[in-house]
């Protein structure tokens, strides 16, 4: 045989060509052929069998959705509820004139045309034999009305759903969340069997987070329908199960506390139960009415909530970043203890500013003519912002770092929440990842006053406070302590806890400061703990909205109220035997020991007249 | 020889024969076309709950397809050949660039917005694969050496890849067969063709590995439909319910009631044949299946009478690809294929697949008039 080069030839491509033609419409009338076996197994032998299970009238397969878990507070009160509903459902087939049925409603109960509007064109995606509402939670002045007139209007009727309520509105909106309208994103991440016939999904807060165990689990009934697929009767069911109910920690009592003392300022409050981790307050202000986004919030009034300037809709105790200002002060100080860098007794001399060797600008103390000498109880009781810095530059970033990042610093605690934010805490190596520069000396300084960089959310902060309290034992902060089904009981997520190992006596001088901040003469929040016969360690913290230029004076007077600094405050009670830890965080509230103190102390001391 | 030059010269006397002919109109497959078409609107009717605005909305989608294919009809197939590794490339392009946006924006993203309407370029690579196939098998003697058969796999694999991560298993798929068409008609050897057969199944258990959690549901599920009843099995059971009752003759037009009492769902897109099946009985099916073999000879036989390499292979390729649709959906309407996204040709509701259909008979089209006239 000849070698074969690649030359075209073209009589033998034509004739394998027109072979492959032959071959290829064999296959296809064989593909074609099976798929006629097929139809004809269905369609004749199988023709009977398929005919009845049409007929079978038919049994159509329908959810039981279940009813959702209810969620309660610490003291069984309840938080999100299902209460019935009632809306105006119209049937097309069983109605003789649309048109005159719709005016005389329409006169009756005194329904504006965009509903009319809305029904017309619903009722033209509808099968005529489908239920098709007009009106959706009917008040009781509606309801009584129809009723009257309900022989007069065949096809008409009043059907009862059950919607989630959430009775405390926007007390605690936040934590709880709410549930809306599944849409289509959800649609395809959702379970189908699961959540088919569900209409409802937990968007945010505990709703979401526990959406899985609130739901339920979905039953089914086989009802048999007639021609016009009109149930007829139930052969089999299935029945639903109700969705677990939810215990927090919450205490709804003490949420309202903390919600009205803030009064008008925006901000958040978070308290946190030491021996356990229980979250008791989770405040974040303004909150919102989830009510309304249950059964679809209208355009108008969603816009709103998104426009305000005060941003109802962020959850700022969750993911509101603040500088944590001088209430990092008491870890900055322990860390110089842990780390050697100072003794308790130590006095640094304190003029009313620090400057860096070298360097003129000047860091200055937030009292004008400075602290003079103090010690280390003296500088966190008057919270004096030059020992800080001169702390903070005999131990460096990385210690700095290093410590504060043990007690959940730029980290995210881990709360059963979704969309928590991490906050951040500044270290070298990040800012040279991020801002591709190196650290500078004087960024240092001003981290161990807790501004620059550094940011943390108020549970954060509540955190930190809850692990310091418990003397480096980390307090991991949660939300829902038990799940209760039908079945059983069992206790809510709880991460198990660390230490940070931690000098006793260390952290009894930093505490006996922050008692001082409270209980002593020199002490930034003194008004506070007047009037209790336990004692409450604070610490005060005020952090700057913006930077004031060097030798300019601050005037809180005579600056915009959105540019005035943010009041902060964190606190634990007894503080012989820590119970609860609180932080609090008022915008543009100014002081710290003025504004943020009192709510925290209204905290605590309602909680442990409670507690006794 | 004589009659072959008469059936080359046939001549409709009609005034509308000579328009379609001077408009570069195959008129066979243009009556199968147009019938398929209306069979498509009289079942859609019924299928889509009798909605007029429904039909409307895919009549002036067919329209647009229509003019399209006429368009194209119109272009010298020598035109094709020239852009057909340009077009290949910027098809497999816009679908790097449409799974690079997807993976921005989070989510399976098939088509660009050119301000306002949307391309899938998934759609475009279905007619440029066995077009670009084509031009590089017809570059070299046929069949197929080894190292072409190499180079053409890896093309054939290089878009079908990149629509599977979409993901869009149908249009993967048909990808994938209408570049493996092409091998076909060029003659790979039936030796190769049974090793990969051979070798296709010894890697299912890899194929199931990388597939998704609700792809391999789909074939659970069409293992064992009666499995999950409520959940994914509901599709099959109810089209096969549909089917079965609509017997040999039928229940009428209009007078399907699994679609009506929305027991059969998707009834307007991939599970239409149902409908049909239920409406029009054994009957119906036999004559819309010879409908559609009709169409797919007269596409072979078109590629048979093409003059040089490339036609052929292109329209041979075409026509089979057609053939791949059919037999998928109904394949998998009637439960003897798994759940893929398939549309059944020409009459499901949807736009772009009928579109690209389309442009694939205009192409066609395009072969069989432009036919250089011989003296033999």
């Amino acid at each position: 045989m000849p070698p074969s080069y690649p030359v075209k030839d073209n009589t033998a491509e034509n004739r394998l060509f027109l072979k492959r033609i032959v071959a290829a419409f064999i296959v296809i009338t064989l593909l074609t052929s099976g798929l006629i076996v097929r139809l004809v197994y269905l369609q004749i032998v199988g023709h009977e069998h398929y005919a009845s299970m049409a007929k079978e009238n038919s049994v159509k397969i329908i959810p039981l959705v279940p009813s959702r878990g209810i969620i309660y507070d610490r003291n069984g009160k309840v938080l999100a509820e299902n209460t019935p509903s009632y809306s105006l459902e119209l049937i097309p087939e069983q109605i003789n004139n649309m048109d005159d049925t719709l005016e005389r409603l329409q006169k009756t109960l005194a329904i504006p045309n965009e509903k009319i509007e809305l029904y017309q064109k619903l009722r033209k995606r509808q099968k005529r034999f489908a239920s098709t509402p007009l009106l959706v939670n009917m008040n009781d002045d509606e309801l009584a009305k129809f009723a009257v007139v309900r022989p007069f209007f065949p096809g008409v009727d009043i059907q009862t759903h059950l919607i989630r309520h959430y009775p405390y509105g926007d007390l605690a909106a936040h934590v709880i969340g709410y549930v809306g309208r599944i849409n289509e994103a959800e649609l395809k991440e959702l379970p189908v069997t699961e959540y088919r016939g569900s209409t409802h999904v937990g968007k945010i807060g505990i709703e979401r987070s526990y959406e899985t165990q609130l739901h339920g689990k979905t039953g089914y009934a086989e009802i048999e329908t007639n021609v016009q697929a009109r149930s007829l009767n139930t052969l089999a069911e299935t029945a639903p199960e109700s969705g677990a109910s939810l215990y927090l920690t919450l205490d709804i009592d003490l949420q309202k506390t903390a919600y009205d003392a803030l009064e008008d300022y925006n901000g958040a409050v978070v308290a946190i139960d030491i021996k356990t981790g229980g979250v008791l307050v989770f405040v974040s202000r303004p909150g919102f009415d989830p009510n309304p986004f249950v059964v679809g919030i209208s355009n108008d009034a969603y816009q709103a909530l998104q426009a305000s300037e005060n941003q109802p809709l962020y959850n700022r105790a969750l993911r509101g970043l603040y500088p944590p200002g001088s209430t990092i002060k008491p870890f900055v100080a322990l860390a110089g203890l842990e780390y050697d860098a100072i003794s308790a007794q130590q006095k640094l001399f304190c003029p009313g500013y620090y400057q860096l060797p070298g360097v003129s600008h000047k860091y200055r103390d937030w009292r004008k003519g400075g602290h003079g000498s103090v010690n280390m109880n003296e500088a966190i009781t008057q919270s004096c912002d030059v020992y800080f810095y001169r702390l903070a530059a005999t131990l460096g970033i990385d210690h700095l770092y290093t410590f504060l990042h043990k007690f959940g610093f730029g980290e995210k605690t881990g709360i059963d929440l979704v969309s928590e934010k991490s906050g951040l805490l500044p270290s070298r190596e990040w800012k040279q990842a991020q801002k591709k520069q190196a650290w500078y000396p004087g960024e240092t300084l001003i981290t161990g006053i807790g501004q620059g960089y550094h940011q943390v959310t108020p549970l954060q902060l509540a955190r930190a406070t809850a692990t310091l309290a418990n003397k480096g034992k980390i307090v991991m902060p949660f939300l829902v302590n038990k799940i209760v089904t039908a079945h059983a009981t069992q206790p809510g997520p709880h991460p198990a806890p660390a230490v940070i190992p931690l000098k006793e006596d260390n952290v009894s001088k930093v505490i006996d400061a922050m008692i001082n901040v409270v209980h002593s003469q020199r002490g930034t929040a003194k008004r506070v703990g007047l009037g209790i016969n336990y004692q409450i360690a604070g610490k005060t913290g005020t952090a700057q909205v913006f930077n004031i230029k060097q030798n300019a004076k601050y005037n809180e007077h005579s600056i915009d109220f959105k540019l005035r600094d943010h009041a902060l405050f964190i606190a634990f009670a007894p503080a012989d035997d820590p119970k609860i830890a609180v932080a609090v965080i008022a915008e543009n509230g100014g002081h710290g020991g003025s504004v943020a103190a009192p709510i925290a102390a209204k905290v605590i001391k309602q909680f442990l007249k409670n507690a006794h | 020889m004589k009659s072959e030059t008469r059936s080359e010269h046939f001549d409709p006397p009609s005034l509308i024969g000579t328009l379609l002919r001077k408009l570069h109109i195959d008129i066979p497959l243009f009556v199968g076309l147009c019938l398929t078409a209306l069979l498509s609107f009289i079942i859609l009717y019924s299928a889509g709950g009798q909605d007029m605005a429904t039909l409307m909305r895919q009549a002036a989608r067919v329209g647009l397809a229509f003019a399209l294919m006429t368009a194209l009809a119109h272009i010298n197939p020598y035109q094709f050949k020239r852009y057909s590794a340009i077009l290949f490339g910027m098809g497999v392009f816009l679908l790097i660039t449409v799974l690079v946006m997807g993976q921005i924006g989070k989510g399976a993203q098939r088509w660009l917005d050119l301000g306002g309407f949307r391309f899938q370029p998934s759609e475009m690579i279905k007619i440029t694969t066995p077009m670009m196939i084509a031009w590089y098998l017809a570059e070299h003697a046929l069949p197929p050496k080894t190292k072409q058969l190499f180079i053409a796999t890896i093309l054939i694999l290089i878009p079908t890849l990149l629509i599977a991560k979409q993901p869009d298993l149908g249009t993967a798929l048909l990808v994938a067969s209408s570049g493996a068409g092409v091998l076909f008609f060029a003659g790979l050897s039936w030796r190769f063709i049974i090793a990969i057969a051979a070798t296709l199944t010894a890697l299912t258990p890899i194929i199931w590995h990388f597939m998704r959690g609700y792809q391999r549901d789909r074939v659970l599920t069409f293992l064992n439909p009666e499995a999950d009843p409520l959940g994914r099995g509901y599709h099959i059971i109810q089209s096969k319910i549909a089917i079965g009752s609509g017997g040999i003759y039928g229940k009428g037009w209009l007078g399907s009631t699994q679609s009506e009492l929305d027991f059969l769902p998707e009834s307007s897109t991939d599970f239409i044949f149902a409908v049909f099946a239920e409406e029009f009985g054994l009957f119906g099916c036999l004559g819309l299946l010879v409908l559609y073999l009709l169409i797919i000879a007269r596409c072979l036989y078109i590629a048979s009478q093409a003059q040089d390499t490339y036609n052929r292979l292109l329209a041979s390729s075409l026509a089979f690809t057609f053939f791949v649709y059919v037999f998928v959906n109904i394949g998998m309407v009637i439960g003897i294929l798994p759940v893929v996204g398939v549309p059944l040709p020409l009459i499901s509701y949807g736009g772009t697949s009928i579109v690209t259909l389309l442009a694939g008979f205009g192409i066609l089209m395009s072969i069989h008039t432009h036919k250089k006239r011989l003296s033999r």
